[in-house]
């Protein structure tokens, strides 16, 4: 996973409330068994018509946004499916970063596993930051994780929260895996406990 | 936490499963069950692979390929004629053998879709903690498991650790009390909790679902509630398991058998919310404001009462709302004041691990009996396991509905996503019983309502959504 610390980009305004996974990627391009790649299909039916053909009004099709790194958005972003090729699809089309007031859940915890950083802000904020990203190139954003702030163009910085484990993870790319295996030794015990205490639990062999 | 302050049943399955509490407050959560399907795995297992680690508890996971199996003709994975799809079973079938996960073949009469099937085999129990690739394991939340769905990193984190690395959630209760009025269903209570509380109303949250009307509810119509407690925003429903459950769980092929049962009965018996147990967040819902649900935009929460009309969007004061709420009415096709039993459908679809089980079908079946599909609508049943189907022919429930007009059909998530050949096709309308009706999730272009099942075979009669409780 690549580290996040700070980004200086372009962000691409999408005042849109429940941005679902369907939206960010239809169910039609999950039949892939890898992770790269998906960037094209990327809000496929907002992006393109029936033909395949670029629909010229929306936000990503446009310059300087087909560069964006940066989303800001309404509430409750990436609700529905807990599909992870959402923020694959996202990531490989360059986007590292979303803002918005709120996040369904199981796609606030999958943008941490792939280094994309979701952050939480005031709705009043987001639709400040949306004004300042329609002036397009000569607006960009930056996101500093390490001291946890939004810098508009104007210079103005805007704080934001975020739990210490994940920025930790975020900032130094780790794999959590590797992070839980160094606790093997308490996972071991746990068994050999519950064993005891939960003898009826039953296999799942077939 | 002191073990005397009251805890709510999120509070003690939580508590039972912390293995360590790290430093900030983390938890490393242990897992006691893990489902496994073919979309949202490869990427785990090749994860494993290429950091040469092993599953650390085949023994506690089990695989199934649900997404993209066709549901009429050959199911044997090498007929599949998509390649993508084939390549996707395929896949999931090379990785079981390679590590050594159970796995239901397709062939096999207990193959179905992962959340009809793990209650079914009583592999979710009471007091667990069970997690999926997939959004809807909220569903064994009916049994009082704490379960959850989560993304292919997170799958490959608990194959590799059998733990997952989580925060608590807040505790939301939702009470429904009263009687459950005639002609409807567990459905039309949580499609109703998803208009009143919106579909970010449980972010953060786990639901438990409490009140006579859900004890009153069979574990069917508790998996159906429980299911779509994520379109509530929840990631998971809980619903205390009590004698219904414990029945229902009892005999089942990977239940406990014997003393074994009865240990496991008297710990389940201790996890019902304490009297005085905090909730951060409590939603009272009267069964009196209960009819028979039928959504009519693109998010489950606008949703109405059949007997209802489209509402206005000008309406709606705030700009971004409205605008939502303009681009529903464009997308759907339909006019604001226009009643829904005035809108035709052209297909109906009745299924998925939201009203895939048995009890669904007899409730559809009930309403076709004696009836014929309306000229020109696709009516398709499919069942959410190879059991359920079975069970339904023994009851004689399949000829009900082929006599009928309807497409009896193979067990697969079919048209609730569209992964496999089942979807629609542009500016189709559907009655549908699965759980989301976002723009394109059964077909791009396709127009989803959800119903109940008694509500889809009403629609898929008379051509149009009708209030079911006429035909009944």
């Amino acid at each position: 996973m690549d580290k996040f610390t700070t980004l200086t980009a372009i962000a691409a305004p999408m005042p849109m409330q429940n941005i679902d996974t369907d939206k960010i990627i239809p169910a039609r391009f999950l039949k892939t068994i890898k992770r790269s790649g998906l960037g094209v299909h990327l809000f496929d039916p907002l992006r393109f018509d029936a033909d395949g053909k670029e629909k010229p009004d929306f936000i990503l099709n446009q310059e300087p946004y087909r560069k964006a790194q940066v989303i800001i958005a309404h509430e409750n972003f990436g609700c529905g499916s807990s599909r992870e090729h959402a923020p694959w699809a996202l990531l490989d089309f360059g986007i590292r970063c979303i803002i918005a007031p709120d996040f369904a859940d199981i796609f606030y915890n999958n943008s941490f596993k792939n280094g994309i950083l979701p952050v939480r802000l005031p709705r009043a904020v987001c639709d400040q930051l949306i004004e300042d990203s329609k002036l397009g190139g000569n607006a960009r954003v930056t996101v500093d994780l390490a001291r946890q702030v939004v810098v508009r163009p104007n210079g103005e910085e805007i704080s934001f929260e975020i739990d210490p484990f994940r920025k930790h993870l975020l900032l130094n790319g780790l794999d959590d895996i590797g992070q839980t295996m160094q606790h093997a030794p308490s996972i071991d015990t746990y068994e050999a406990r519950n064993r005891q205490t939960q003898p009826w639990m039953p296999s799942t062999a077939v | 936490m002191s073990a005397s302050r009251p805890r709510t049943l999120f509070d003690k399955i939580w508590d039972s499963h912390v293995v360590e509490r790290l430093p900030d407050g983390t938890c490393i959560l242990y897992i006691d069950r893990h489902l496994v399907h073919e979309v949202t795995s490869p990427q785990a297992f090749e994860g494993l692979r290429l950091a040469g680690r092993p599953v650390r508890r085949p023994d506690c996971t089990l695989a199934v390929a649900d997404h993209n199996i066709p549901t009429v003709g050959s199911r044997i994975p090498s007929d599949i004629k998509e390649d993508d799809s084939r390549i996707q079973v395929e896949t999931l079938e090379k990785n079981v053998k390679e590590f050594g996960v159970p796995y239901i073949p397709i062939l096999d009469v207990r193959q179905g879709i992962v959340h009809i099937i793990g209650p079914e085999l009583g592999i979710s129990l009471p007091g667990t903690t069970l997690v999926c690739g997939d959004s809807h394991t909220s569903t064994h939340g009916a049994l009082g498991s704490l379960a959850f769905g989560i993304g292919t990193s997170e799958v490959e984190h608990v194959l590799a650790t059998q733990t997952l690395l989580q925060n608590p959630a807040k505790n939301m209760r939702i009470d429904v009390t009263g009687t459950l009025g005639f002609g409807c269903s567990a459905k039309d209570i949580v499609l109703a909790i998803i208009g009143k509380i919106t579909t970010a109303g449980g972010t953060g949250h786990v639901i438990e679902y409490t009140g006579d009307a859900i004890r009153a509810l069979d574990m069917a119509g508790r998996m159906t509630v429980s299911n779509m407690s994520i379109e509530a925003g929840a990631r998971a429903g809980l619903i205390a398991p009590d004698q219904t459950t414990f029945d229902y769980v009892k005999g089942r092929e990977f239940s406990p058998k014997g003393e074994a049962f009865e240990q496991a009965v008297a710990y389940w018996k201790t996890l019902p919310t304490d009297p005085g147990a905090h909730f951060d967040t409590t939603v009272m819902i009267s069964t009196a404001d209960i009819a028979p649900m039928v959504t009519w935009g693109t998010t489950p929460g606008a949703v109405i009462p059949v007997t209802g009309v489209v509402p206005n969007p000008e309406d709606e004061p705030d700009e971004g709302k409205r605008t939502q709420l303009r681009r529903m009415v464009e997308y759907m096709a339909v006019t604001p004041g226009q009643r829904l039993t005035d809108l035709a459908v052209d297909v109906v679809f009745i299924g998925s691990c939201t009203n895939g089980r048995i009890e669904d079908i007899r409730a559809a079946a009930a309403v076709a009996k004696g009836r014929k599909v309306a000229a020109g609508v696709q009516a398709l049943v499919v069942p959410g396991s190879g059991l359920v189907k079975r069970q339904a022919e023994e009851e004689g429930l399949d000829r009900i509905l082929l006599e009928a007009g309807f497409e009896w059909r193979d067990p697969c998530c079919s048209m609730c996503l569209g992964m496999n050949p089942d979807k629609l096709t542009p500016g189709q309308r559907c009655a549908s019983t699965s759980n989301r009706n976002f723009e394109g999730r059964q077909g791009q272009n396709g127009r989803t309502h959800l119903v109940s099942p008694a509500m889809a075979a009403a629609a898929a009669v008379m051509g149009r959504f009708a209030d079911v409780r006429q035909l009944v």
